[in-house]
């Protein structure tokens, strides 16, 4: 959609400020369940979110579809819809497309219209470009091109639900009791100098990237420029479109692993880097030269996801809070524990990680039988 | 031929504070202060004045004031007295009028039109004295991306030399030969001790500084005094000087009687000597002849130290910086307009080149823009006066900044701008040995150090405040500068929005 | 929803359901009746409880309590059966919040009076900038280990942290340990570094007066956690102290 800065920052702050809840649960044998936890747990921190934004990411949602790129976008006008439908037929081979079932709640003022499309690259990207960055080419066209439309999920096999509204009110319009996922995660939204629209709001997406954050990020401005030089337009000026791009740039693009990229978002300080052996010292430091300007600087709580795996993070001087559970194969991420309780009273383990030290719970594939999914202790870095 | 410029400063002696000691007498340097045997007083040659404030600061019963001569000519904005004067002495001499320091004209500082943020509520500012703020900054040039091993998270990036600074402040090109071997020695200890670097300017390295090597900077300019693989097997990082921000495009030249036997040594020039210092390189006449000397100079040290490139902040500086990159300077130095010399023609000084400030925000994009801003560590100078102006300048985009002047005013210059004249009373810019012991390395090395450490401080509360704690996230973090007063354009070329928007 | 009277001075809420503000009506309401002792059940994240009640009244509370815990507090007894989040003690100026699990950040923050006992770990900042001032000594006792900035800017009372979870050979986490501290003392059982210290304590060996405070603090951390005291007191305990009333007295310049 043209002009998403206007929507998203109408009156031109430096970047949409917002403050937030944040929980995240996840089966890592991929058993996959409804949302009644993830939005009892949500509601449950309705105090540390304003009304002015919610959303959910659920992972596994759409089976029956699972190798098509499902798109969800909103819609400001009918001839909006026409339009990207046009587009999306001259770009993609469109196998399904429906609204996006919704009821009536108090407490979700004009929403806009919201469908799905589930999509396959044909033969249209150009030599040597992956379906990835096709795709993610054609997100960032609609979103800067094409005049009220907006393109809030784009994942494979996962969904993005989130408008205006307190989180618990989203997922009643969204119907989400209704859906089914091995992941999910959640967000309720403070924006200090937004009105609230509904692209606006958390989770942030790219691909089957989600992010969910918490905080203000002091080094906003550097990441993004940082970003900029590699293609990124950052037309939502947000946190978490950043450490969205970043995820991105890092472990798609830069092939890094979560346990790197969390060295160079959350690095060890100086200090600490030399009390390391001499191996690590090489690789701490060349990180943060390297990358120094991609450090998140600031308070940040973030949980990141995308297929088969959640990763919860928090600054290195843990300024903003998270809390871990876990429960069998389940791991669940909080901004307060309370919310894990509620949905989980007896948990095996609940702690608080040290800041910068990422919390990681990923799905393992077994080798004599790909695709079926084996129970596995939730990695914890 | 009858001198017609007026004295520029009166000599007030307080004839009941002073006591006929003759400390003003001795530590003159110009013969403005004398002593008259006959009446048992001291008197003054106010003519030869330059207001340097030696005699005023050390005479003991604060006996002394210097005041500027009123001079009121007829008021005019455009026939103001410098310009008269400067007139009557080229009437007087028909030469070209030479002058120290940098310019002194009321060109816009741009950092005084600069505002810094600080956090409020939506963040928490940072307690720089209790919770870790780090300032260091490596210098050298680093990949776009960093390859790991997958399984085993081993790295498979390896970095070209880096160099690391604990403050971003570094100590700027000053020859020995222009200021005294004590002030070198005093500026490689401070540098030595506070964890940064200095620069030998362009006449050579002493061998008795040999031992500070490893923060020190040596230059090669077009002159090459004092190049030899000593030389450059001992330094850190190595700085081919191009320009100056004070004289772009303009050479030098060290008057024969400078250079002494110490500095005759340094230079590797015969002692009486001029030491002529061509306005180019005359084998750099394009840039690809830069990045052949670039890497010869690599070669030379096979690959062990950053290679910078210094060059005026000139109108195309965001384009010839990004060639000096594609031709492999680890480092890029800006000088800027109000960068100092020891001697420069003054209407070179004063006329050519453009302010830091933009230079620095125009290089800083365009290096981004072609996405090569991680290929070079980018440095300013040109007038860094305070903290403040490190922070801004690190906010536009630079990764460290080099102080010469401020550095000297820590030793006890007053500006007086008489570098020229090699009879600095403060000791600095001489090599008159009476003189020049004036600074003692193991106090000014002291000075250099407390004000280092004054202004790491003060950048950490900076920093704090902004909810920063590491200098990286503030490097080119435009967003926390805004501008007051300044223009549509001027914001612009800054990349920095109004205050209050 | 009223607050069921058990008995003669106790009382029973169950606070499924309710908002905080709502739960410390009740609160307010039962002290005011008179209450001595009140069971809080099904807490699931209601923030600042105890806060604006100032006298003797015993809070048991079973689940996990909300931000704020016992902010402001004046004089109650807290208990909690389970874990404490974030800002619990919060310039708190009397009482006891006696925590059976872990508590989360800025634990005790400012806290001038009271007494604070964890019998797990705490997150980060516990004990920041306690103060003391006349008669009124905060005291903070953490049976496990800290995480980083334990005891930052502390101004006064008492802080042990004794790490019983640890290992053996294990060292405590937390680094930046009171840093900017300018007042009071911290005990410390288990291993700690140097680099693990703020430049603004210094470390003692434990004194007369030091091991009474021991005996009397963790006797009552171990009353209430069913430890045995003396057994705790066998370990190694190291007292850190400020190395000056005024660390930042020569930063400045005139």
């Amino acid at each position: 959609m043209r002009g998403i800065i206007h929507l998203n920052n109408p009156y031109g702050d430096d970047k949409a400020i917002e403050s937030c809840s944040i929980f995240g649960m996840m089966d890592t044998t991929g058993r996959r369940f409804g949302g009644r936890d993830v939005i009892r747990a949500i509601a449950n921190m309705h105090d540390r979110s304003n009304g002015l934004g919610g959303g959910f990411a659920v992972y596994g949602i759409y089976p029956q579809y699972a190798s098509y790129y499902a798109f969800h976008l909103m819609y400001l006008t009918v001839e909006a819809r026409w339009d990207v439908e046009e587009y999306l037929k001259q770009n993609f081979n469109l196998i399904w497309a429906e609204e996006v079932p919704t009821q009536k709640t108090s407490g979700i003022v004009d929403p806009p219209l919201v469908w799905r499309y589930f999509l396959e690259v044909g033969n249209l990207r150009s030599e040597g470009q992956s379906e990835d960055d096709y795709v993610a080419n054609r997100v960032m066209e609609i979103d800067t091109k094409l005049e009220g439309a907006f393109v809030f999920s784009s994942g494979k096999d996962m969904g993005v639900f989130k408008g205006v509204g307190y989180p618990e009110d989203i997922a009643h319009f969204f119907c989400l009791d209704s859906y089914e996922g091995y992941l999910w995660t959640a967000h309720g939204r403070f924006p200090t100098n937004t009105p609230g629209w509904w692209g606006g709001a958390h989770p942030f997406n790219i691909l089957d990237w989600t992010v969910i954050h918490n905080g203000e990020i002091s080094s906003y401005g550097i990441n993004r420029r940082y970003l900029e030089q590699f293609g990124y337009q950052c037309t939502f000026e947000t946190d978490s479109e950043v450490v969205a791009y970043a995820v991105d740039l890092l472990m798609r693009r830069h092939e890094l692993p979560i346990e790197i990229v969390a060295r160079i978002m959350a690095p060890p300080f100086w200090d600490q880097i030399e009390r390391m052996s001499r191996a690590e010292q090489d690789l701490c430091r060349t990180l943060r030269q390297v990358y120094g300007s991609l450090l998140l600087n600031g308070p940040f709580t973030v949980i990141i996801a995308h297929q088969g795996e959640m990763i919860g993070l928090t600054d290195r001087i843990r300024l903003r809070p998270l809390t871990v559970g876990v429960k069998n194969s389940m791991l669940y991420l909080s901004s307060e524990e309370s919310s894990i309780r509620l949905v989980c009273p007896d948990l095996d383990k609940a702690w608080i990680p040290m800041g910068g030290e990422p919390i990681v719970g990923r799905l393992k594939i077994s080798e004599e039988c790909p695709g079926v999914v084996m129970p596995q202790e939730v990695e914890v870095s | 031929m009858k001198t017609y410029l007026p004295p520029k400063f009166i000599v007030d002696r307080n004839p009941s504070r002073c006591i006929q000691c003759q400390v003003c007498v001795n530590q003159c340097s110009f013969d403005v202060h004398y002593y008259d045997a006959d009446d048992d007083e001291v008197r003054s040659h106010e003519e030869n004045c330059v207001g340097c404030h030696r005699c005023v600061i050390f005479c003991p019963t604060q006996a002394l004031t210097i005041e500027r001569n009123p001079l009121d000519y007829r008021e005019n904005y455009n026939w103001r007295p410098e310009i008269i004067e400067d007139i009557l002495r080229q009437a007087e001499t028909g030469g070209v009028i030479i002058t120290g320091m940098g310019d002194d004209k009321r060109q816009r500082i741009y950092w005084d039109h600069l505002v810094l943020n600080a956090s409020q509520v939506t963040n928490p500012s940072i307690d720089p004295l209790r919770e870790p703020m780090e300032l260091r900054t490596y210098l050298g040039s680093k990949p776009e991306r960093v390859e790991i091993e997958p399984d085993s998270l081993e790295l498979k990036t390896y970095l070209a030399p880096q160099v690391e600074l604990d403050v971003p402040v570094m100590f700027a090109a000053m020859s020995y030969g222009a200021v005294s071997l004590n002030v070198h020695e005093s500026l490689a200890r401070a540098a030595t001790e506070s964890g940064t670097l200095w620069n030998t300017g362009e006449g050579g390295l002493h061998p008795k500084l040999y031992k500070y090597g490893h923060n020190t900077i040596v230059q090669v300019a077009s002159g090459r005094f004092g190049v030899h693989p000593q030389y450059l097997d001992v330094a850190r990082v190595i700085e081919i000087k191009i320009g100056q921000g004070a004289k772009p495009g303009i050479g030098g030249h060290l008057p024969g009687e400078k250079v002494s036997a110490e500095v005759s040594l340094t230079r590797m020039i015969p002692q009486g000597t001029d030491a002529l210092s061509p306005a180019p390189h005359h084998d750099i006449y394009s840039i690809e002849d830069l990045a052949q000397l670039i890497y010869a100079l690599k070669e030379a040290t096979n690959y062990q130290k950053p290679v910078a490139v210094k060059i005026a902040a000139v109108h195309n500086s965001a384009a010839i910086a990004s060639g000096m990159v594609r031709a492999g300077a680890d480092i890029i130095v800006l000088d800027g307009l109000r960068g100092s010399t020891g001697a420069a023609p003054k209407i070179i000084r004063d006329n050519v080149g453009i302010p830091i400030e933009l230079a620095l925000a125009s290089v800083d994009e365009r290096l981004r823009q072609e996405g090569i801003r991680n290929r070079a560590s980018l440095i300013v100078s040109g007038g860094i006066r305070n903290s403040g102006d490190v922070v801004k300048a690190i906010a536009l985009g630079a990764d460290a900044i080099y102080i010469a002047t401020a550095a000297l005013i820590a030793l006890g210059c007053t500006v007086c701008q008489q570098c020229h004249t090699g009879k600095c009373a403060w000791g600095i810019c001489t090599q008159d040995p009476k003189l020049a012991k004036r600074v003692n390395p193991d106090i000014g090395s002291r000075r250099l150090t407390n004000l280092l450490r004054g202004w790491s401080l003060e950048i950490k509360d900076m920093l704090g405040g902004m909810g920063i704690n590491a200098l990286e996230s503030l490097r080119g973090n435009r967003l926390h500068l805004r501008g007051v007063g300044l223009t549509d354009t001027e914001l612009e070329i800054l990349g920095v929005k109004m205050a209050g928007s | 929803m009223a607050a069921n009277r058990r008995q003669d001075s106790q009382f029973k809420v169950d606070a499924t359901g309710l908002h905080y503000r709502r739960l410390n009506q009740l609160l307010r309401q039962a002290v005011a009746d008179g209450a001595e002792r009140i069971e809080l059940q099904n807490v699931y994240g209601q923030r600042y409880i105890g806060t604006d009640l100032d006298r003797e009244v015993e809070i048991e509370i079973q689940g996990t309590p909300g931000n704020d815990l016992g902010s402001f507090m004046n004089g109650p007894r807290i208990t909690v059966y389970g874990n404490a989040q974030d800002g619990c003690g919060n310039t708190m100026n009397d009482g006891q919040i006696i925590i059976h699990g872990h508590a989360g950040d800025i634990l005790g923050f400012s806290a001038r009076g009271g007494k604070i006992f964890v019998r797990g770990d705490v997150g980060y900042r516990a004990g920041i900038h306690m103060k003391e001032y006349q008669d009124k000594k905060p005291v903070l006792v953490i049976g496990g280990t800290a995480q980083d900035f334990l005891g930052e800017y502390m101004a006064g009372g008492m802080l042990i942290l004794l790490g019983l979870n640890l290992r053996e050979g294990e060292y405590h986490r937390a680094s930046f340990i009171g840093t900017g501290m300018h007042g009071g003392v911290i005990y410390l059982r288990g291993s700690v570094d140097q680099f693990q210290l703020g430049r603004e304590v210094g470390v003692a060996e434990i004194d007369e007066v030091d091991c009474s405070n021991l005996d009397r603090l963790v006797g009552e951390f171990a009353s209430y956690f069913s430890y045995n005291a003396a057994e705790i007191l066998k370990g190694r305990f190291i007292k850190l102290l400020p190395l000056w009333l005024r660390p930042y007295g020569n930063l400045y310049v005139y």
